[in-house]
């Protein structure tokens, strides 16, 4: 059986709902968008267009359940399934859109350029257990007004895997709708095979701003898929409680599905989010604390009552280096996450309050996912039964190393991770070096980095993202973009 | 491909039956036996060590590339004798007297067979002396002695005293393992190699049976 947790019991669940809806309908949300505030306004929701309130009903919501669907699958750039957002299903994907990398050699927290960029995509190509990329941190050699496209143009050209993103503007989706669009070829083809997912996040409490409700429109009108951050802070702009905070995550996160299914029905979406209790010490939100944790897994129930695919934060640090904390923090996460069934995990990479991302974290947070995928395979017979002839043999050849039931079965009951993680005994650990964590982490990063492949992307295909790329940088005054060292 | 190379690959799959087969048509092709050994089969064995190694294959792909081993040493053996050309190396190898755990011993027995070697198992709990005979009667070239008790580790200075004072060190070496011995204590023992693993016992075997005879 596959092992699993959970947090909350149906009729808390079924109550948590009904409150947010009743938030929803009776103290309403602002929207600070007229497009949406008419289409909410023409379904039947009391609008104020002046103060840019809406007041939902009851009608509405259960409409945009109704359409919200059940499951939906992810491509890579080159066409081939790599998601199925479905039931109990989990993938891991970076955390996203950090400002600042942690340097690989003077181990600082720094900005990053485009050559970290796309060192990041030659390591995340080749990282097994995270099956996505995400635009995980933002280059700052670039004007600012292209840096959200310019991460996702990178991603596309250098790695292969499909694309957690978003846009910080309303005008940055076109462009990157159009890499996409040159990618699949039409509309319909992105929607038979979508490519990316879009970060839309409402503002707490109840309040979503002109561009991320724009976001979301966009994103429906092209079937791209959305996830909803909705982010509380427990205690400070959410109840202190891990309870009255889900109820204010559901409301947030239900007003988010109507806007997108209304929008266009059937728009698939990831019931999402990066709720945090409040640090009343340091005023900052921990992304480490098991409370904010346990919301996470919690609303991922809730989710999953309603029948939407989830997403979360969750394995992630606080941490400033890739020290015990990280460690500790990331795998609890990851394996509470794993066996609440999150969908898209996000969060391997990440330091200091998601606004940090390392290399050398990615490659130890990949073993943690492996482990944490292995947890969730759990303990079943395997020819095991009847268990003498086994015995016999062990018996007979005094071992069953090259048994071929041991063969048969090894790589699928034991996860062999890299070298990052130490089982050497002592003396081979020192023959290798002696060497730190973080020292066999560098040295994986380095080694994936030499052995990067490049992207098997159509080469027209690069061409025509790099001419969209170009002219969205020359609407902002950028005639060339940023060098890069050459990649083999 | 050439048919050494086809024996050597077949080997490193781990496929008994088609080692043992292209041997023998390699013996049939009148490629001498010396060649057939160092070009296909140690050949395929080597770059099983090498891939060991840098852990891009386990124990069981390392046994299953040795079972392949013995069998074409089966269709070789005969030749090679006839030819005069000696076996790779023995080694007695036991867990020393006063310790019955022998789980690592067992596990560089395997690996020392795997790699071509002629083992004598002495099991657990052997006296220092045994090891001694049992060297001399088989004309060993190597004693390898386990120990996973301080309290039985110091046991293994008596069986390389006795080989000193029998003037054998020279021609039979030592190598020692086990959690509580070390490089240090190899060295206060005066035995000749320390091994904190099985596949490093190989290795040291190897280096050890090389230079014995290099001189």
């Amino acid at each position: 059986m596959r092992p699993v947790i959970r947090f909350l019991e149906d009729k808390l669940i079924e109550r948590i709902i009904t409150e947010a809806r009743y938030i929803l309908c009776k103290l309403g949300v602002e929207i600070h968008n007229k497009y949406i505030l008419s289409i909410l306004a023409d379904n039947g929701a009391m609008v104020n267009l002046d103060k840019y309130h809406v007041w939902f009903t009851e009608d509405i919501i259960d409409m945009a359940l109704q359409t919200t669907p059940e499951s939906f699958k992810l491509f890579d750039v080159l066409g081939n399934k790599t998601h199925n957002f479905s039931k109990q299903n989990v993938y891991f994907t970076p955390g996203s859109a950090a400002l600042n990398i942690l340097d690989s050699k003077t181990k600082k927290i720094r900005r990053p350029t485009t050559n970290d960029y796309i060192n990041y995509t030659k390591v995340i190509s080749q990282l097994e257990n995270i099956a996505s990329q995400s635009t995980a941190f933002i280059p700052a050699d670039v004007h600012e007004k292209v840096s959200d496209s310019y991460r996702l143009y990178l991603s596309l050209l250098f790695c292969e895997k499909p694309v957690i993103t978003g846009t910080f503007t309303i005008e940055s989706f076109n462009v990157m709708k159009d890499f996409q669009l040159a990618i699949r070829g039409t509309k319909d083809a992105l929607k038979e095979k979508p490519l990316t997912i879009f970060s839309c996040c409402p503002t707490s409490p109840l309040k979503w701003s002109d561009v991320t409700s724009q976001n979301t429109v966009d994103c429906a009108l092209y079937s791209i898929p959305i996830e909803f951050i909705s982010m509380p802070l427990s205690g400070f702009m959410a109840p202190v409680t891990l309870v009255g905070t889900l109820v204010q995550h559901t409301a947030e996160t239900l007003s988010g599905i109507v806007i997108s299914q209304l929008s266009n029905p059937g728009t698939p979406v990831l019931y999402g989010g990066s709720p945090a209790i409040f640090d009343i010490r340091y005023e900052t939100t921990p992304m480490g604390a098991v409370e904010t944790q346990m919301i996470d897994c919690a609303y991922n129930e809730i989710g999953k009552y309603l029948g939407i695919p989830t997403q979360a934060y969750i394995s992630l640090s606080d941490s400033k280096q890739l020290d015990a904390q990280a460690g500790l923090e990331s795998s609890m996460g990851a394996t509470l996450a794993v066996l609440s069934g999150i969908n898209n995990i996000s969060g391997p990479g990440m330091l200091d309050f998601e606004s940090c991302q390392s290399l050398e974290k990615l490659i130890l947070d990949n073993e943690i996912c492996g482990m944490a995928l292995r947890l969730i395979k759990g303990i079943k017979p395997k020819e095991d039964f009847p268990a003498i002839p086994r015995f016999q043999e062990l018996l007979a050849e005094k071992h069953l190393l090259i048994s071929k039931h041991t063969r048969r079965y090894l790589k699928e009951e034991q996860y062999v991770p890299g070298p990052v993680i130490d089982r050497a005994n002592r003396d081979r650990w020192q023959e290798d070096g002696g060497l730190s964590l973080y020292n066999r982490a560098f040295g994986e990063v380095e080694r994936l980095i030499n052995e990067y492949k490049p992207s098997r992307l159509n080469s027209g295909i690069k061409k025509e993202l790099r001419k969209l790329m170009e002219n969205e940088a020359k609407r902002y005054g950028m005639e060339k973009l940023p060098s890069y060292n050459k990649v083999k | 491909m050439d048919i050494l190379n086809k024996i050597s690959e077949y080997l490193q799959d781990g496929n008994i039956e088609m080692v043992s087969e292209l041997t023998k048509q390699a013996i049939k092709e009148k490629i001498p036996p010396k060649e057939i050994l160092d070009n296909g089969l140690i050949d395929g064995m080597n770059v099983i060590g090498e891939k060991f190694k840098i852990h891009e294959i386990f124990i069981p792909d390392v046994l299953l590339a040795a079972k392949s081993m013995y069998a074409g040493m089966n269709e070789l053996k005969p030749l090679l004798i006839k030819a005069g050309i000696p076996a790779i190396g023995k080694i007695v190898i036991g867990t020393i007297q006063g310790d019955l755990h022998d789980i690592g011993k067992n596990l560089v027995a395997i690996m020392l067979k795997g790699a071509g070697f002629e083992v004598i198992d002495l099991g657990n709990n052997v006296p220092p002396e045994k090891f001694i005979e049992t060297a001399k009667r088989e004309n060993a070239d190597v004693i390898g002695m386990s120990a996973l008790l301080t309290t039985t580790m110091t046991a293994m200075k008596k069986v390389i005293d006795l080989l000193k004072e029998q003037g054998l060190s020279n021609k039979i070496k030592v190598i020692i393992g086990g959690a509580p011995t070390s490089e240090e204590f190899a060295r206060q023992i005066g035995a000749d190699a320390y091994c904190y693993d099985a596949a490093s016992a190989v290795e040291s075997v190897k280096v050890l049976i090389a230079n014995k005879f290099k001189r």
